[in-house]
């Protein structure tokens, strides 16, 4: 099977919902939706799945309209980021409730509950009922549920965002595995741009119920083709600074020149937006070096393996990534300094005139 | 202005008569310091909140003393412990402005009019909400509020201490970012002491001066962000801590060299031999050990994960699984032999979940 949105559009009262979105998803592939919460990557899917009707465009299945076909008639399974489960059945029940539903042997949904409670470790709590259990194991219920009604388009709406941490670790590695092994076209819409790269497949960044760039999941995220795609995968947010070429030289935001071949080489004379990303900005002794920007401290965040340092320009506010854990005082002089050669740069519409031809290699901590 | 101590703290619920006590929280012990930030970290059920709860009042313990300073305030009800605390959800006045909001703890005592502008005001600059000051509450977002409850919390500078109960949990993720930044700023611009509860990692090591790691009603670990990442005491904070988190393989232990699936790791270091008998693990995080194409440990590539900024191999030997960092320029990928490197300084030992130390390091400790 195979599903096309062709131009699909939603208008809300004068509001643009989505707005001329074309989108091809085929059976077996991972889909990921990437994009900030009100991007339209909810509503996007409610279209899939036909609890909406769009505007304008067509939803086809197999190349034939579906516009108007009862949801009950689509073999759609969708989880929720607010679980959903029926309150007064167990477990069980509630995994095996949409097989039931289509009057499946016995036996048969017996073998599918039991294999869905396994993957997803329910095997303890089958005879507990939604409100006796924790907060993940009943969104992993919402998940079995998804999963045992083999259906040939499940839509994942941001499953893992109200799990633990390290519960989300798990599921995200197992989820993708387990969805593949049925065959089906699997949508994973988040707004995480670490989650979208460990599902892999193919990327979709929405902004503002647009589509910005589709393509390999890696592969956007080195090359956006335009700064809402990059903006849109870039957490902590990228680094920008507006720059102006005119006449050999480059005017940056502090007010300093230099030479436009170094910063912006073989572009023509006009403004340009400049983007890179936490890893390529390295934290540097404060100078007098060129290449070097001054600034203060804001503050340092912990991931547990990584520290991230916020540094307040002036102009802006720039993160740096450091390997490792470190904790620099607040209001320290610190620098930042960037290879000119790992710049994005954009054009005054947005779109991408550069970009870095291989990717950053993170080394040791630089200490300042 | 205090110093808080728990003196052999612990809470059990009466379970049936004769059947052994049910902890929630095991005993602890320990004193945390007036202007230091402390963040109780672990997994659903394991104890934080209870904690939290004892410390403002909430929940009386069952065992040990709780001291604010020199004073006894086991038994005290919450109003009378002299504390601050900030919810999960937004607790405000809708009809009041961003500024008598702020003002209203502060009114309550009675506290001159000249002095309330005054703190007020540095606590709206502290979190960015002086240009909304003037506005009612009610029509604000969800997050302004939230930032108006931390205000409130913030506001009296002569609390005890302040309390945080997973204050970041209605925050919409792009803005987490902001609000863990303006958290931290404020923690170092204010003299308190200052309790934060969280299942979050990043906010619990961003925030925190000290981590307090829990799992099963017990303290595994009470430590800086970088003793919890480099020398994790606990197996559960190896984990925990990092992500992924670290890597454990059963082994054993003779002298400086630890055996995995007769592959010897070369540890640095003499290891008193562990007793018979006792489970021995050796954990290594996945950002310290690399894999490339050749020497170290031999290993056979299962997987490669792209995770933009790095790539990690899921590597196997023998029936063992481990997780290493592989660098850009090594072009291996799934089912390539290859070797996995790890320097024996970033090698841990642990027996039955607790590291151990080397004969020179417990020398010198």
């Amino acid at each position: 099977m195979s599903l096309q949105l062709d131009h699909v559009g939603l208008k809300v009262g004068q509001a643009v919902i989505i707005d001329g979105v074309s989108l091809t998803f085929e059976r077996g592939t991972m889909n990921v939706l990437l994009g900030p919460t009100l991007s339209g990557k909810t509503t996007l899917m409610r279209l899939m799945a036909g609890l909406d009707a769009p505007s304008t465009g067509q939803i086809k299945v197999d190349g034939r309209s579906i516009v108007g076909v009862p949801v009950r008639k689509r073999s759609v399974a969708m989880v929720y980021q607010q679980f959903v489960n029926y309150p007064s059945l167990t477990v069980y029940e509630n995994i095996a409730s949409p097989l039931r539903v289509a009057r499946l042997p016995k036996a048969e949904i017996e073998t599918r509950v039991r294999e869905a409670s396994r993957v997803l470790r329910l095997d303890p709590y089958l005879d507990r009922l939604p409100a006796q259990l924790s907060g993940g194991q009943q969104q992993r219920t919402a998940i079995a549920r998804a999963l045992v009604k083999h259906a040939s388009l499940v839509l994942l709406d941001e499953p893992l965002a109200n799990l633990d941490y390290k519960l989300r670790e798990e599921l995200r590695e197992e989820l993708p595995k387990l969805f593949a092994a049925t065959g089906t076209i699997l949508v994973y819409a988040t707004t995480e741009p670490a989650e979208a790269l460990l599902l892999g497949g193919t990327t979709a960044t929405l902004w503002q119920g647009r589509v910005t760039q589709i393509g390999p999941t890696p592969a956007v995220y080195r090359r956006p083709a335009n700064i809402d795609a990059a903006r849109v995968f870039s957490d902590p947010p990228l680094n920008e600074m507006a720059v102006t070429r005119q006449g050999g030289e480059a005017t940056l935001p502090d007010g300093r020149r230099m030479p436009a071949q170094l910063l912006l080489p073989d572009l023509p004379d006009g403004a340009y937006r400049i983007g890179f990303r936490v890893e390529d900005a390295r934290l540097a002794q404060p100078s007098g070096d060129i290449h070097v920007f001054l600034g203060k401290v804001a503050v340092t965040e912990i991931s547990g393996s990584e520290s991230f340092v916020h540094v307040d320009l002036g102009f802006a506010t720039w993160v740096s990534l450091v390997l490792g854990v470190h904790d620099w005082e607040p209001g320290a002089a610190a620098g930042i300094s960037v290879d000119p050669s790992r710049l994005f740069v954009f054009d005054p519409s947005g779109v991408l005139v550069r970009a870095p031809n291989s990717f950053a290699v993170l080394s040791n901590p630089v200490m300042v | 202005m205090a110093s808080i101590t728990l003196d052999h703290i612990a809470h059990a619920y009466p379970g049936p008569p004769g059947a052994a006590k049910h902890y929630a929280l095991k005993p602890i012990d320990h004193v945390w310091r007036q202007g230091r930030a402390y963040a109780l970290l672990g997994p659903s059920g394991c104890g934080k909140t209870t904690l939290l709860n004892i410390i403002s009042g909430l929940v009386i313990p069952s065992e040990g003393r709780l001291l604010f300073d020199n004073r006894d305030v086991t038994s005290l009800s919450t109003e009378k412990r002299n504390i601050a605390q900030v919810f999960q959800f937004p607790v405000i006045y809708d009809t009041m402005t961003v500024a008598e909001n702020l003002a209203f703890p502060l009114k309550n005592r009675r506290m001159e009019r000249a002095s309330i502008e005054q703190r007020v005001g540095e606590i709206a600059d502290l979190l960015d909400l002086r240009p909304v000051l003037g506005r009612r509450a009610r029509g604000l977002t969800a997050d302004a509020k939230q930032k108006i409850s931390l205000g409130r919390g913030l506001v009296r500078a002569d609390v005890s201490a302040v309390l945080f109960d997973e204050p970041l949990t209605v925050i919409d993720p792009a803005l987490k970012w902001e609000l863990r930044s303006k958290l931290k700023a404020v923690h170092q611009a204010l003299d308190m002491l200052m309790i934060y509860v969280t299942h979050d990692q990043v906010e619990a090591l961003t925030f925190a001066d000290e981590v307090v790691v829990m799992k099963d009603g017990a303290v595994l670990q009470i430590g800086t962000p970088a003793d919890l990442f480099e020398r994790p005491e606990h197996s559960f904070v190896g984990y925990f801590i990092g992500s992924p988190g670290m890597n454990f393989l059963p082994a054993s232990v003779s002298g400086s060299r630890a055996i995995v699936n007769e592959t010897a790791f070369d540890l640095g270091l003499d290891y008193e031999t562990p007793a018979l008998g006792r489970r021995v693990e050796l954990g290594f995080r996945p950002d310290y050990a690399r894999v490339l194409a050749t020497g170290g440990v031999p290993v056979t590539v299962l997987r490669v994960e792209d995770l933009g900024r790095r790539r990690l191999a899921r590597v196997a030997f023998g029936s063992h699984e481990a997780v290493a960092t592989l660098p850009p320029d090594v072009d291996i990928g799934p089912g390539d032999a290859a070797g996995l490197h790890v320097p024996p300084e970033h090698l841990h030992v642990f027996v039955d979940e607790l590291r151990v130390l080397g004969t020179a390091e417990r020398l010198r400790a």
